[in-house]
């Protein structure tokens, strides 16, 4: 389960953003942040080799030595990024894939709010009880 | 314990080389062995083996060889690697000895010099005691030695000295003395190699040999896993560990196979990450664990100076990023564990003393070396020991070495493009440096990246930098810092709760009333008191009290939006400018001025709003009330101002609008947004609320929603609008050529008198410029226009024009081509005017433009035909033609012709008197006019050639109502006619009819025009209709210039239109001149009457 989940915007701007309670949430933000580092570097080198990439999960973004960080983009570039703790040996490739596919719908539903402005911060109950679904529970 | 103690062993890290002693070498006397030992060792380059040499004496004391143990049972290690141990193989103890001994084989001496070899060999033997240490001997000789096999004296004195000297004969070598000495000694590197090729487990590694030493390296490795490990030999086994490890990944790296040294790597911090070990020495485990992390890095980076590729997600920067992760660990360990009573000192006997001043074994404690039980044996001196440890600690500098590490991460991020991590590391080195209380630098980093976090909108952790960065200018006691990163932090793009923000406000009052704010939470002690004094020396400082901030590159906690009403302005009308502010602080706040500046500095002074209380208490009440913000309200300030006359036509632009906070009386700050608004969130902010599709709430008066203020930064000084009408009259199209009247009727519907008007007519400017060849426009149209007059008449004075009044004035065009083209009336004059009780003078003008089309007025056909009517292709000499003239209306309004006449040319001659027949005429749409002139030509040279005929001239005029025009004479050539003599000249004298039965006289003329006499045949065709009396064939000669006449008598028989009797005339002398053609000059037919009936006069006279 994730320990921190990120939507950033097309700008690279947070539009979303929730981490367990239990550690600094400022940890989460500066690795979120720096994760997007490695997604601009993806995006970029994927433009030029595969023109029509469909894949949307660009897979394990950075290994730090207590967390992992995922990311997956959407073809509108909105990213989303997930975050898990590397002692979570359990968690697969698919179910990260998963994660983000459920993130992706929660998103869309988002996005299909017609009083929703895009580009604002993400203020919905139905999509914070799917990232609480994900996320590690508190003990 | 040193701050080196996590330091690796530099024998350690060194690439391990054999370690050669060289002995019986006198390097400082005897020059042919210093360039033996030069040879050896200074030009080594990296195609030689790895080799280190050293120049030995014969007898040198080599390390003690310990009796070694035949077996390991009952055998209790006191521990696993000795510290000298990688020192001794490295330095001391050398794996081959050579002994260096001038002899040739040939030596007079050779007994003697023999057996004092061997007495060498044995010393060197027995200073090595049973180490297994190879012994070679090197002959120096004088002469270059023969093949071998040929010198059989030097093969068996060879073998002799090996028997004497207890050496197997490849243990012996000769080195002649001569020039190829370097490449001897290469060979002989290899030789010495293979001499100790089977020395040694570790020792693979010496001998080169990776592949075979990281095998047991590994071995090694798994086993010091499998020791059992506890408390007291938890250091011991680490560090063991962490020096296999060291060794693994440089051979990997050595090896090029950079993925099993990450995955070693990989392996042994997951083993170790759990292995703390003691828990008040819990700072020694991070430490180590940074050590492994940076030492892992500096492997990796050298591999990659050695041409290794790293990449974004794989390189060094995250092995020093996380070794400065664990050095921070360290410091807050440290923080807990050595924070002593301050009675508490160093203990004595310092436990760490030992009596040989260095530790026996890798990893142990200096109290209990060689200790393997697992209850320490002394508990006392266990906690002196820690305590030792603990105060020593104390004293190391942490931050430094955090800084250390992370601006090698730095370093490495930069270079494989992680800018967000780049600016993370270096937050956490601007706090690491805000730690060690270097406030400057601390700013200076946390300054740098800062702005990047704002263009990123990431608020969140731009608040985190602020907060530190707020620390330091506090510290520091830095204003201008302090001001705006409390600004910042107060505002919008801070995620500070309220009561944090209304803190940092109160304290930013504070400062701008020039007192010392409140310390900031958390900050040391020591550097708070500092930074009080600091403070209250601001205050009494004198100057240096203004800032000035530019709001593009913050957020601070006021916005602001200035635009003009308009895109643009009459001149006679106040431009007006409204400035929004709001403040979205926690608390009210006020300033003391506002102003504008405009692109024309001459206005700010009217866009400008101050304090009228100057001097007063900042926080008191003022009576301007509107000065004051009041949180997430729009304030909306409007200024107006009369622009200047010059200004007409020019740009009005805001450049920037100020806002004054503080006194100038004590400390202000202006805020300046460049542009008149917007800082460095604005555009996004824009973006979202004009893409919003949120109803906007409705505001109650006097209210205004921020979002919906647009920006209108810029406004048009305009003329004053025109209280005058400008009418054309005219008929249009044109002609051509004539004088084309236009009326141009201005009204004044102004109030006051419009002075001074001018009327600028003509050709509108920058049209084709042929049409300006073909136009002109005059006042006078009484007489047609020349190339002399302008197209476009500028600036005509038409005087004043008082309210109501009317000015005509007429207009001539004089178009000489045909088509469309655009002209234009402008009419200027001044008026003046009263715009917020002050008198300007407007300037306005009006204009009015029209298109004109121009078309010809007629189209003039014209022929030569023979006095028969018949088209003529040219004329003969003498003989009389026509010119007739067809005039064809074209024009869609009637036109006059008023006259027309014939010029001619000199080559032509009127036969009577010319007179126009078109006179007087008026033609409507596509009517006829035609008339024709009578002339003939005079002779001409060389019997034929092409004359001129002279020109048509037709004066005409517009037949109009509306005005009365001027006749215009058009000139029409004529064309060219090729004229040619003719040498007999035949016309016929007859009546004009004739009657049945009556007779008809003709009498033929002949004429013979040239200079000769000609003979002339004629005969005459009987024809049905006629009988004829007269010559019916006659030849007859006719001298030059003579005529000569015939008559007949003809008797019609038939009424009717008749052919009369042919005439054929036969020309002997010319007989290229036809029949035909002489015959066209007589009638062909006549009309004869039928015969009335006896005193019928009625047909007679009809």
């Amino acid at each position: 389960m994730a320990v921190c989940i990120a939507v950033i915007a097309k700008e690279n701007y947070p539009l979303y953003i929730r981490s367990v309670p239990t550690q600094g949430e400022l940890k989460f933000h500066y690795t979120v942040h720096t994760s997007l580092d490695v997604v601009e570097e993806k995006i970029s080198g994927v433009g030029k080799a595969l023109a029509d990439q469909r894949e949307l999960y660009l897979g394990l973004l950075y290994p730090t030595e207590d967390y992992k960080v995922y990311g997956y983009m959407t073809n509108s570039k909105v990213k989303f990024v997930i975050v898990v703790d590397s002692s979570n040996t359990s968690l697969r490739d698919n179910e990260i894939r998963s994660m983000f596919r459920k993130l992706h719908n929660s998103f869309t539903d988002v996005m299909c709010n017609p009083f929703y402005n895009p580009g604002d911060p993400i203020q919905s109950k139905a999509f914070d009880s799917i990232v609480s679904t994900m996320m590690v529970q508190a003990f | 314990m040193s701050p080196a103690q996590w330091d690796l062993p530099p024998e350690l890290c060194c690439r391990p080389v054999a370690f050669v002693a060289l002995t019986g070498l006198d390097v400082v006397y005897n020059a042919i062995h210093r360039a033996i030992w030069d040879a050896f060792c200074a030009n080594r380059r990296a195609d030689r083996v790895p080799i280190s040499f050293k120049v030995l004496p014969g007898d040198n004391e080599y390390p003690k060889c310990r009796t070694k143990r035949t077996s390991y049972e009952w055998y209790i290690p006191k521990g696993i690697l000795k510290t000298g141990w990688m020192n001794k193989h490295l330095n001391l103890v050398p794996a081959l000895v050579v002994l260096f001994y001038e002899l040739d084989w040939d030596d007079p001496q050779w007994k003697e010099k023999q057996s004092e070899c061997a007495t060498k060999v044995e010393i060197v033997r027995t200073s090595l005691q049973g180490r297994n240490t190879k012994v070679a001997v090197v002959l120096i000789q004088k002469k270059t030695p023969l093949p071998p096999g040929e010198d059989l004296v030097a093969s068996e004195r060879a073998s002799a000295l090996c028997g004497a000297c207890d050496l197997s004969g490849k243990s012996l070598f000769v080195l002649p003395h001569t020039d190829h000495l370097v490449g001897y000694i290469i060979r002989s590197d290899f030789l010495f190699l293979n001499k100790h090729q089977f020395k040694m487990g570790f020792f693979s590694e010496l001998k080169q040999d990776t592949q075979n030493a990281l095998k047991y390296y590994r071995t090694a490795y798994s086993l010091v896993h499998e020791l059992r490990a506890h408390e007291t030999n938890m250091l011991e086994i680490k560090t063991m560990a962490g020096f296999i490890n060291y060794k693994i990944c440089r051979l990997c790296f050595q090896h090029n196979t950079p993925l099993d040294a990450i995955a070693q790597f990989r392996k042994h911090i997951d083993l170790c990450k759990k292995k703390i070990g003691s828990a008040e020495l819990a700072f020694e485990h991070t430490a180590w664990m940074s050590k492994q992390f940076q030492s892992f890095g500096d492997l990796f980076d050298e591999a990659i100076k050695l041409g290794l590729t790293a990449i974004q997600t794989q390189n060094p920067g995250f092995y020093y990023q996380q070794a400065a992760y664990y050095a921070q660990e360290r410091k807050q360990q440290v923080g807990q564990l050595c924070s002593h009573e301050p009675g508490v000192g160093y203990p004595a006997p310092d436990p760490l003393e030992t009596t040989s001043g260095a530790l026996d074994f890798y990893g142990q404690r200096p109290w209990r070396q060689g200790h393997q039980s697992i209850d320490p044996p002394d508990s006392e001196k266990e906690k002196q020991g820690i305590l030792a440890l603990q105060v020593k600690e104390r004293d190391i500098p942490h931050s430094e070495l955090i800084i250390a590490l992370l601006s090698n991460a730095v370093a490495q991020f930069k270079k494989y493009k992680c800018p967000r991590m780049k600016s993370h590391l270096m937050v956490q080195m601007g706090e690491e440096y805000y730690h060690a209380k270097d406030y400057t630098k601390a700013l200076k980093l946390l300054d740098y990246v800062m702005c990047d976090y704002r263009t990123e909108r990431w608020w969140s952790l731009l608040t985190s930098i602020l907060c530190t960065a707020l620390k330091c200018s506090y510290l520091m006691g830095q204003v201008k810092d302090y001001i705006t990163y409390s600004m910042e932090l107060v505002g919008r793009a801070s995620i500070l709760p309220e009561e944090q923000k209304s803190r940092i406000e109160k304290n930013l009052i504070k400062v701008l009333m020039n007192e010392v704010p409140e310390p900031e939470p958390d900050c040391d002690p020591l550097s708070v008191k500092t930074a009080q004094s600091l403070w209250s020396d601001r205050i009494s400082l004198a100057g240096s009290n203004e800032f000035t901030i530019e709001v593009q590159d913050y957020v601070p906690f006021v916005q602001c939006k200035a635009k003009f009403l308009s895109p643009s302005f009459h001149i006679d009308e106040p431009v007006q400018l409204h400035v929004y502010v709001r403040a979205d602080c926690p608390h009210p706040v006020r300033f003391s001025k506002l102003c504008v500046s405009l692109s024309n500095q001459e206005y700010n002074q009217y866009c400008l709003l101050e304090d009228a209380s100057k001097g007063k208490d900042i926080l008191e009440p003022s009576t301007q009330e509107n000065m004051c913000l009041v949180p997430g309200k729009t304030r909306k300030y409007c200024f107006k101002f009369v622009a200047k006359t010059e200004d007409v036509g020019k740009k009005i632009e805001i450049t920037s609008v100020g806002l004054m906070l503080g006194r100038e009386t004590a400390r202000y700050v202006y805020l300046n947004w460049r542009g008149g608004w917007g800082d460095a969130a604005s555009s996004h902010e824009t973006l979202q609320a004009c893409r919003s599709f949120k109803k906007r709430t409705r505001f109650p008066e006097q209210q205004v929603d921020w979002d919906t203020v647009t920006i209108q930064s810029s406004t048009m000084i305009i003329s004053r609008v025109p209280k005058i009408s400008v009418q054309l009259t005219h008929e249009p199209p044109a002609l051509t050529n004539e004088m084309y009247c236009m009326i141009v009727t201005i009204q004044s519907g102004e109030d006051t008198v419009a002075k001074d008007i001018k009327l600028t007519a003509g050709l509108k400017p920058g049209q084709d410029a042929n049409l300006t060849q073909s136009t002109q426009i005059t006042l006078n149209g009484t007489e047609v226009c020349d190339d002399s007059h302008p197209a476009l008449l500028p600036d005509i004075p038409l005087g004043d024009l008082h309210p109501g009044q009317k000015i005509v004035k007429p207009l001539y065009i004089h178009c000489v081509s045909t088509g469309s083209r655009i002209l234009l009336f402008h009419v200027a004059y001044s008026v003046s005017a009263t715009v917020e009780g002050k008198d300007i003078t407007c300037k306005c003008h009006k204009d009015e433009t029209v298109t004109l089309e121009t078309v010809v007025p007629y189209e003039v056909a014209m022929k030569f035909v023979s006095s028969k009517f018949e088209h003529l292709e040219r004329v003969y000499v003498d003989i009389p033609f026509l010119l007739m003239m067809d005039i064809l209306s074209a024009s869609p309004w009637p036109i006059e012709l008023v006259n027309s006449e014939v010029q001619l040319a000199s080559s032509m001659n009127a036969i009577d008197q010319p007179q126009s027949q078109v006179e007087g005429v008026t033609l409507q749409t596509s009517e006829c006019a035609s008339e024709c002139f009578l002339l003939k030509c005079p002779p001409v040279q060389n019997g034929t050639s092409t004359v001129a005929s002279g020109h048509y001239i037709i004066s005409w005029k517009r037949k109009s109502t509306f005005a009365e025009t001027s006749v215009v004479r058009t000139i029409v050539t004529l064309p060219h006619v090729m004229v040619e003599n003719i040498p007999l000249y035949v016309h016929a004298e007859l009546p004009s009819f004739g009657r049945v039965r009556e007779s008809l006289p003709v009498r033929y003329h002949l004429e013979n025009r040239t200079g000769l006499v000609q003979d002339v045949e004629i005969t005459v065709e009987p024809s049905d209709a006629f009988m004829f009396s007269g010559l019916k064939q006659v030849r007859m000669r006719i001298l030059p210039g003579a005529e000569q006449e015939m008559l007949y008598n003809f008797y019609p028989l038939m009424a009717g239109y008749q052919v009369l009797p042919q005439l054929n005339i036969n020309l002997l002398r010319f007989p290229n001149i036809s029949n035909q053609l002489l015959r066209r000059f007589l009638p062909s037919r006549i009309f004869v009457k039928p015969q009335g009936r006896n005193g019928d006069t009625s047909i007679e006279a009809a």
